[in-house]
């Protein structure tokens, strides 16, 4: 499946805003982690977390077409 | 209880007034507001931005477990985001509860539980012109030049 992957913070500015990655069609967030970082190779930006339809995603669960899915770089509001 | 997340200046006051009550014996207020040197450089404003669904999700979620923890209904809180200047407010949270123990307990618990979780992010201005996101775990990255 293809997957378009909302990015932000350090990341958006490496990137850009969002990212399409082709993936199995039963990935799982530890593939799709792996496919980001991948694409982000050599360049310095700090280890994300991965949100899936809004909530932050465990590395075993499986994508499923249509889902929302976001990097999230370490977090700073407040 | 309410949360929001605007681009326009907080108003503190305003915060404190909602989650007045008779029932209550304390309200607590917290204004988190930008500072002027972050680890030894002079920092001249802060641009925040927010994954905008899932902050208001996880926002929300924060302060329904603080009212469940804390058994109070009377919480506000406001997370500004866009360009912000010295002194201005990021975030205010309003609490009211019939004891003080327990509201400033529940005070801390959100401002801690957002810091941790709710996915908004800060670029800090330098005075010498750079820019640079903010990692709480202390490092900076993506240094770009104005």
């Amino acid at each position: 499946m293809v997957a378009n992957v909302l990015l932000f913070a350090s990341w958006a500015d490496a990137l850009g805003p969002s990212v399409r990655l082709e993936l199995p069609d039963d990935a799982t967030v530890r593939q799709l982690l792996e496919a980001v970082l991948a694409r982000a190779a050599g360049r310095s930006l700090p280890k994300p977390l991965v949100a899936v339809n809004h909530r932050y995603a465990r590395l075993e669960l499986r994508l499923r077409v249509g889902d929302e899915i976001a990097i999230i770089p370490p977090v700073a509001g407040g | 209880m309410r949360t929001a997340i605007v681009e326009r200046p907080l108003d503190a006051a305003a915060l404190l007034a909602e989650v007045a009550s008779p029932a209550s014996g304390a309200s607590t207020l917290f204004v988190g507001t930008v500072r002027d040197v972050n680890e030894g450089r002079a920092v001249t404003g802060i641009d925040y931005s927010a994954y905008g669904p899932m902050a208001e999700r996880e926002l929300a979620a924060v302060v329904s477990e603080a009212a469940e923890r804390f058994a109070t209904d009377r919480i506000v809180v406001e997370h500004r985001i866009g360009t912000l200047g010295l002194g201005e407010a990021s975030i205010a949270i309003a609490v009211s509860h019939a004891r003080r123990a327990a509201a400033m307990d529940a005070q801390r618990f959100v401002i801690e539980e957002v810091k941790r979780r709710v996915p908004i992010w800060k670029r800090e201005h330098y005075a010498d012109g750079t820019r640079e996101w903010v990692d709480p775990a202390g490092h900076s990255h993506a240094a770009e030049t104005r």
